[in-house]
C-alpha cells in the first residue's frame, strides 16, 4: 500500500517531466499518452486506496519518503499522508483530472503547444496531490504554491494573449497575498506549539485553547489568531470575498483548466485545509465566526454577479466562486463534514458543466458570449444533456420527504440545514442560512439563465450576429475597462483555425467523443455521488467513515442537530431554487418573452450595473493598491535613492572629487589610485601599531 | 590533511602564473587569448575539485574550525586559516560560480582578455581567503583587497558609465573600510590577540562591544548592501560585465552577512542585541522599499539588482533573529541568492549578447523565438520569488520564522516581500518574454546555445536539489550554527 500511494502521488510529476523536457523530442502523442496514461494509473491507484478506505479495514497511515527542511524542531518531511480527508481529495483530483486530461485531446487538438500544456496539467496534479498527502505544514504550502505556479502557467497558457498573462500575473500575485497571511499563520503555529507536524500540533490545541499570543503589537486569544492568519490562505487559494478578483479573470485559460483547476480542485484547497485543520478551528470561536461570515458574503455577492454575466465560462467561475462560500460556512459552523461533502459532489457537478461549457465554446467556433448562442439543443444533444444534469444537480433538485435527488441536493442542504442548526445559539450561523437559502434561489436563476440561454428560444447565431455585435457595444460603457474583464474570449488558436473566428457560418458541431466521455462520466458522478456517498460522509456512517480525519469538539454536535431541524427547513432551499427556476423560465424560455432579459439589462439600473461590474472591486483595487504600489515604487526611487540618498551621499562628495579626477585626467584608474593609496595607507598603519601591539 | 586550505586558496594564483606564461609565450593574440581561458576555466575548476574534497573531509559534527593553519609570520603576525560549517558553505559556493563565470564571459569579453581573466582568479583566491581567514589582519587583508579586482572589473569591463558607477562603489566602500580599520585596531590594542577564534571567546566591555559593532557595521551594511547604503549595487551590477554581476551578486554580497555571523554577532553579542531593532527596522524597510523601487524599473539589471537588496534584507534580519531557524535561514538564503541571482544575471546576459540592451520596452514575446530560454528564466523567476520547491523558499520561509519570533513586527512586514517580489519578478518576465514579438530587431533572435545551457545546467540542479533536500546544507552548517546561537543566548542571557 506504501508504494502504491507513492506511485500515484509521484507519476503524474514524472509524466510532467517527460512531456515538459522531452515534449517536442518524443512528438505529441506520445506526451499525451504518457500524461494521460500517468494520471489514469493514479486515478485507478486512488480509487483503490479509497475503496480500502471506506469498504475495507485500511488504517490511517503517513510514508516518509524524505526529510525536507531539519532545523531545530522545524521539522519537515515530503511524505505520503493517508486517511480518510486525503482519500477523498485523491479520488476527486484524480479522476477530474484524468478525464480533463482524455477530454484535452480533442479541446486542445488544434493547439500547437500540447506537450506543454498536457505537461502543465501533470505538474498541477502532482502538487494537488503533494498538497493534500502532506503531514506537515511545509510540504502543504509546498503543494499550495505549487497548485498557484501551475495555475499561473495554465491561465498565461496562450501567452500571446495579453489578457491571459496579465489574468496570471494577478491569479499568482493574489494568491501571495494569501499566501502572506498563511506563512504568518504556519509561524504562529511553530512558536506556539514547536512544531510544523500536524500529527505533533493537534494533540496540544485542547490544552493551548486558552493561551494568549502577542501579534504585531496587540495580544490575541493563540488558536484565534493562528486560524485567522491561516485563514487568509485559504481565502486567496478559495478565491473568498476581498481576495476572489483573480478567479474571473482566470476564465482566460483554456477551458479544461477552468474545468480541473478553476472549480473541482485548486479553488477546494483552501476548504480541505479547513476541514484538515479541524482540531485548531474547533477551539477558535472567533476565526470560525469570520470564516462564516466571509464565507457566506463571498456565496451571495459572487451569485449575484453570476446573474448578470454573459460570458458562459464567467457565470461558471461565479458560480464556482459562490459555492465555495458555501463550503465556508459550513466549516465555520462546524459542519466539516457537510462542506467536503460539496466539495466532493461539486466537484463533479462543476466540472461537468466547464467541459460541458467547453464543449459549447468548442461547437461554437471559440465564442463565448451567451447573447450569441440560443438553440444548441438539437445540435448538441449530448452536451445538452450533460448541461442539463449538471444543472440539475448544483440547483439542488430532489425531493425531501423521499431523500432522493441529484448530488447537489444531498450536499447544500446539509449544510443549509448545519447552518440552521448551529443558528439556533449562533446569530452569525444565522446569516448564513438567511442567505444560503437566498443564494440557492439566485443559483438556480443563474444557472438555468446559462442553459436556456444557451440550448434553448432562437438561435441568435450566424444571421444575427450584426445585432448581437450593437449589444455588446452598448453594454461597454458601462464598465470601465482595466485590460482584465472582457466580454468575449476569442481563445486565440493556430493560425489554421483562424477562419472560425469571426463569421460564425459554420454549423455549430457536437464535440467529438473524446470529449463527450468524460462528459458521461461526470454526468453520472453529478447525478449518483450524493445518493451513493451521503451516509458515509453526513450521515449515520460519518464517524466510521471520518475516523478521526475530521475533529468535533465535544460541544459541537451540528452535524446531528442538522438532521433534527424542522421539516420546513429542509424544504426551503428547494422552494428557493423553484423560485428562482421559475423566474428563468418566465425571463428566457416563456415564449414572446425572448427579448426581456436583454431589456432589463438595457435599462442599467443601478442594481444591474452594480452587478455586472462585480461590486467594482477590480475598480476599486486599481485605484488603491496599485495605484498606490506604483506611486511608493516611484517616490522610493526616484525621491528617495536618487534624490536623497544619492544627492547627499556619493553624488554630493562626486561633486568635488570629481573636479579632482577630471585634473588628474585619468578617471577610469584615477579612483583605483586613491582606493589603493588609502589601502596602503592602511595596511601600514596596521602593520604598526600590531607590531607595537603585541611587542 | 593539512594545506589543503591554502592549497585550495591559492590554486587560483598558480592559474594566474600560468596566463602570464602564456602571454609571454605567444604575446598578445588571438590565440593566447583563446589558451587563457581555457588555462583559467582549468583553473577554477581544479580550486572547486579541491573545495569538494575538503567538504568531504570536513566533519560536519564538529562545531569547531578545521583545517587549521598556523605559523608565525614575524613579531607575532599570525597566517591562521580554518573553516567550521558556515564558512565552508561560502568556499563551495565560491569556487562553484567561478567557472560558471569564466564561461559567461567566452565570447562576449573580447578587450584585455588575459588581464580579465586574472582579476577573476585573483577575486577568488582574495575572497576563499576572507572566508578561511582565521586572523584579524588577514582578514583585512583578503576582505579590502578583494575589492580591486571587482572594481577593476567594473572599471575596465563595465558599460557606459561604469565611471561613476566605480566611483560610487569606492566611496561607500572606502567608509566602511575606514571604520572598521579603527576597529580592528582598538580590538587587538586591548585583547592583544589578532586570532579571530580568540577574539571570539573574548569579552568586550558592553560600552566597546557598542563602538566596536558600529564600526563592523558601518562596513558590512555596505557590502550586504543595506539600505539606505544601498545605492551603489545598481549602479554597479548595471554597468558591470555578466560575469562580474554574477560574482559580485553571487560572493561579493555575502561578504557582509558572512562578516555579521563571524564577528559582530559572536564578538559583540550584547551590542548586537542592543542593534536588533536597528537592524531589524533597516532590513524590514529594505524588503518593502527596495521591493516597490524594483516594481518600477524599465532596465532589467537595474530590477534584479534591487530585487538583490531585498532579498538580503531577509538575511540581515534573519542573523540577527539570533535563534537557529533564523541563522540557517539566512546562512541558506545568501547560498540560494547566490545561486538565483547570479543565474538571474547570466538570464540577462543572453539576451543582452544578442541585442545590448536591457531595456525592458525593448523585449517583448520572446518566448516565441526562445523556447529553452523561457524555461529558465521562468526557474530563475519563481526561485526569486520563492517558490516551494526551488531554493529561494527556504531561506526566506526560515528567516521569516527566526525574526517572528523575535519580532512580529518584522516578520510582519518582511511577509509583505513575498507579495511584492510576485508581482516585480512576474510582471518582468511577462513583459520581456510574453505576447507577441513586436520589435522586427527581435524575429531573428536565436535561442541558448550549447554553451550557455552548460553555464545554466549547473545553477539549475543547484537551484532544485537545495530547494527539494536543502538539509544537504543543513546537515553541513547545523552543529556550527548551533555553537554560534547557542554562545549568543549564552551572553545575553536570553
Amino acid at each position: 500500500m506504501q508504494s502504491l500511494v507513492t506511485i500515484l502521488v509521484l507519476a503524474p510529476l514524472v509524466a510532467a517531466i517527460i512531456a515538459g523536457l522531452f515534449g517536442r523530442r518524443i512528438g505529441n502523442v506520445a506526451s499525451q499518452a504518457v500524461t494521460t496514461g500517468a494520471l489514469i494509473l493514479s486515478c485507478a491507484l486512488g480509487w483503490y486506496t479509497f475503496s480500502q478506505w471506506t469498504w475495507g479495514h485500511m488504517e490511517a497511515f503517513t510514508v516518509n519518503l524524505l526529510p525536507f527542511i531539519h532545523v531545530g524542531n522545524f521539522v519537515s518531511n515530503w511524505s505520503v499522508r493517508i486517511d480518510a480527508l486525503s482519500c477523498v481529495m485523491l479520488i476527486v483530483v484524480t479522476t477530474v483530472s484524468a478525464l480533463v486530461h482524455i477530454y484535452s485531446w480533442g479541446y486542445m487538438a488544434e493547439d500547437d503547444s500540447k506537450p506543454r500544456f498536457f505537461a502543465y496539467l501533470s505538474l498541477f496534479t502532482f502538487a494537488m496531490l503533494a498538497l493534500v498527502t502532506a503531514a506537515d505544514f511545509m510540504q502543504l504550502f509546498f503543494g499550495w504554491e505549487g497548485v498557484g505556479l501551475a495555475s499561473y502557467l495554465l491561465i498565461g497558457f496562450w501567452f500571446r494573449k495579453s489578457t491571459a498573462s496579465a489574468a496570471a500575473i494577478k491569479a499568482f500575485v493574489v494568491n501571495r497575498v494569501g499566501d502572506f497571511g498563511f506563512a504568518l499563520g504556519i509561524m504562529t503555529t511553530y512558536w506556539a506549539f514547536g512544531s510544523i507536524q500536524f500529527a505533533e500540533i493537534f494533540p496540544q490545541i485542547a490544552s493551548g485553547a486558552a493561551r494568549t499570543w502577542q501579534f504585531a503589537g496587540h495580544t490575541f486569544p493563540l488558536v484565534d489568531i493562528a486560524c485567522f492568519l491561516l485563514f487568509i490562505g485559504a481565502m486567496g487559494k478559495s478565491a473568498q470575498f476581498f481576495l476572489h478578483t483573480w478567479l474571473p479573470d482566470a476564465m482566460e485559460g483554456p477551458t479544461p483548466v477552468s474545468a480541473l483547476i478553476h472549480a473541482a480542485t485548486m479553488v477546494t484547497a483552501g476548504v480541505y485545509m479547513l476541514c484538515l485543520l479541524s482540531p485548531m478551528f474547533e477551539y477558535a470561536p472567533v476565526a470560525k465566526n469570520i470564516v462564516t461570515v466571509i464565507g457566506a458574503i463571498t456565496a451571495l455577492f459572487a451569485a449575484t454577479v453570476g446573474l448578470t454575466q454573459n460570458d458562459i465560462k464567467r457565470v461558471i467561475a461565479y458560480s464556482t466562486c459562490s459555492q465555495l462560500g458555501y463550503m465556508f460556512f459550513a466549516a465555520g459552523v462546524g459542519a466539516y463534514q457537510a462542506a467536503m461533502f460539496h466539495l466532493f459532489t461539486h466537484a463533479f457537478f462543476k466540472a461537468l458543466l466547464f467541459l460541458g461549457a467547453g464543449s459549447v465554446i468548442h461547437g461554437m467556433h471559440h465564442e463565448q458570449d451567451m447573447r450569441k448562442y440560443g438553440g444548441l439543443a438539437k445540435l448538441l444533444p449530448w452536451t445538452f444533456g450533460a448541461m442539463t444534469v449538471g444543472t440539475i444537480a448544483i440547483t439542488g433538485l430532489g425531493l425531501p420527504p423521499l431523500h432522493l435527488g441529484f448530488a447537489g441536493f444531498y450536499s447544500k442542504d446539509t449544510i443549509i440545514e448545519a447552518a440552521y442548526a448551529a443558528g439556533t445559539h449562533n446569530g452569525v450561523a444565522m446569516f448564513a442560512w438567511v442567505i444560503g437559502v437566498l443564494v440557492a434561489g439566485l443559483t438556480s436563476f443563474y444557472s438555468w439563465r446559462l442553459a436556456f440561454f444557451t440550448f434553448n428560444g432562437q438561435a441568435r447565431w450566424g444571421h444575427d450576429d450584426h445585432h448581437a455585435h450593437d449589444a455588446h457595444g452598448h453594454d461597454a460603457h458601462a464598465h470601465d475597462d482595466h485590460g482584465a474583464a472582457h466580454e468575449t474570449h476569442d481563445e486565440p488558436l493556430p493560425d489554421a483555425h483562424d477562419d472560425h473566428g469571426h463569421g460564425h457560418d459554420h454549423q455549430p458541431h457536437e464535440s467529438p467523443w473524446v470529449m463527450r466521455f468524460p462528459l458521461i462520466v461526470l454526468s453520472i458522478g453529478a447525478i449518483f455521488a450524493g445518493l451513493v456517498f451521503t451516509d458515509f460522509f453526513v450521515g449515520h456512517h460519518q464517524q466510521e467513515f471520518w475516523r478521526g480525519a475530521i475533529f468535533n469538539a465535544p460541544t459541537n454536535h451540528v452535524l446531528h442537530e442538522a438532521h433534527e431541524v424542522a421539516e420546513w427547513v429542509k424544504w426551503s432551499p428547494l422552494i428557493a431554487s423553484i423560485i428562482g427556476l421559475l423566474i428563468a423560465v418566465y425571463v428566457y424560455l416563456l415564449k414572446g418573452n425572448e427579448r426581456l432579459g436583454q431589456k432589463l439589462a438595457d435599462r442599467q439600473g443601478p442594481l444591474y450595473v452594480f452587478f455586472y461590474n462585480k461590486w467594482f472591486f477590480d475598480e476599486l483595487y486599481a485605484a488603491t493598491f496599485v495605484r498606490a504600489a506604483k506611486f511608493l515604487g516611484d517616490l522610493f526611487w526616484k525621491g528617495g535613492d536618487q534624490k536623497l540618498i544619492d544627492g547627499f551621499g556619493p553624488d554630493g562628495v562626486s561633486a568635488v572629487s570629481y573636479e579632482v579626477g577630471r585634473r588628474t585626467g585619468k578617471l577610469q584608474s584615477g579612483y583605483l589610485y586613491h582606493y589603493a593609496f588609502v589601502m596602503l595607507l592602511g595596511v601600514a598603519g596596521l602593520l604598526t601599531f600590531a607590531l607595537y601591539a603585541f611587542r | 590533511m593539512t594545506g589543503l586550505l591554502s592549497l585550495t586558496t591559492f590554486a587560483p594564483l598558480v592559474g594566474v602564473v600560468l596566463l602570464l606564461g602564456a602571454r609571454a609565450l605567444h604575446g598578445d593574440s588571438a590565440r593566447t587569448d583563446a589558451l587563457a581561458k581555457w588555462i583559467a576555466l582549468a583553473t577554477t575548476l581544479v580550486t572547486f575539485a579541491l573545495s569538494v574534497v575538503l567538504v568531504a573531509q570536513f566533519d560536519a559534527k564538529n562545531p569547531g574550525f578545521q583545517f587549521v593553519e598556523d605559523f608565525n609570520w614575524f613579531a607575532g603576525l599570525h597566517y591562521r586559516m580554518g573553516v567550521d560549517g558556515i564558512s565552508i558553505l561560502f568556499v563551495l559556493l565560491t569556487t562553484f560560480l567561478l567557472p560558471i563565470c569564466i564561461i559567461a564571459g567566452w565570447k562576449s569579453v573580447e578587450k584585455r582578455v588575459v588581464e580579465y581573466l586574472i582579476c577573476f582568479l585573483v577575486l577568488e583566491t582574495l575572497v576563499i581567503g576572507v572566508f578561511c581567514a582565521l586572523d584579524l589582519i588577514l582578514f583585512y587583508l583578503f576582505f579590502e583587497g578583494g575589492l580591486v579586482p571587482m572594481f577593476l572589473i567594473i572599471g575596465i569591463w563595465g558599460g557606459k558609465r561604469r565611471v561613476y558607477a566605480a566611483y560610487k562603489f569606492f566611496l561607500y566602500t572606502l567608509l566602511g573600510s575606514v571604520l572598521m580599520l579603527a576597529a580592528i585596531l582598538s580590538m587587538i590594542a586591548i585583547a592583544h590577540t589578532s586570532s579571530i577564534p580568540a577574539l571570539m571567546s573574548f569579552k568586550f566591555a558592553p560600552w566597546l562591544q557598542t563602538w566596536l559593532w558600529l564600526a563592523f557595521f558601518a562596513s558590512f551594511a555596505v557590502k550586504m548592501p543595506m539600505w539606505p547604503v544601498h545605492t551603489w549595487l545598481p549602479d554597479a551590477h548595471v554597468e558591470a560585465p555578466t560575469a562580474g554581476s554574477v560574482i559580485l551578486a553571487g560572493i561579493l554580497l555575502k561578504l557582509g552577512g558572512y562578516g555579521f555571523m563571524r564577528f559582530s554577532l559572536p564578538m559583540f553579542p550584547n551590542a548586537s542585541e542592543l542593534f536588533q531593532p536597528l537592524v531589524f527596522a533597516m532590513s524590514a524597510i529594505a524588503i518593502v522599499y527596495t521591493s516597490l523601487v524594483a516594481f518600477r524599473q524599465t532596465d532589467i539589471k537595474k530590477l534584479i539588482a534591487y530585487s538583490s537588496v531585498a532579498h538580503m534584507g531577509f538575511v540581515t534580519m534573519g542573523i540577527f533573529s539570533g535563534n537557529t531557524a533564523g541563522e540557517q535561514g539566512a546562512l541558506f538564503q545568501m547560498l540560494s541568492h547566490g545561486l538565483i541571482s547570479g543565474a538571474l544575471f547570466l538570464c540577462v546576459g543572453v539576451v543582452y549578447d544578442r541585442m545590448h540592451t536591457r531595456e525592458i520596452a525593448f523585449y517583448g514575446g520572446l518566448t516565441n523565438r526562445m523556447p529553452w530560454y523561457a524555461a529558465v528564466f521562468m526557474l530563475f523567476t519563481m526561485g526569486n520569488v520563492g517558490l516551494p520547491g526551488t531554493s529561494g523558499f527556504v531561506g526566506e520561509i526560515l528567516t521569516m520564522t527566526g525574526t517572528y519570533k523575535a519580532s512580529t513586527w518584522t516578520a510582519l512586514f518582511a511577509a509583505t516581500g513575498v507579495i511584492f517580489s510576485a508581482m516585480y519578478a512576474l510582471t518582468l518576465y511577462r513583459r520581456v518574454m510574453f505576447g507577441e514579438i513586436v520589435n522586427p530587431e527581435l524575429k531573428t533572435i536565436t535561442d541558448l546555445d550549447k554553451r550557455e545551457i552548460l553555464i545554466f545546467a549547473p545553477l539549475i540542479i543547484g537551484t532544485l536539489v537545495l530547494g527539494v533536500y536543502p538539509n544537504l546544507v543543513f546537515n553541513l552548517t547545523a552543529s556550527s550554527v548551533d555553537g554560534l546561537v547557542g554562545a549568543w543566548r549564552a551572553a545575553v542571557g536570553g
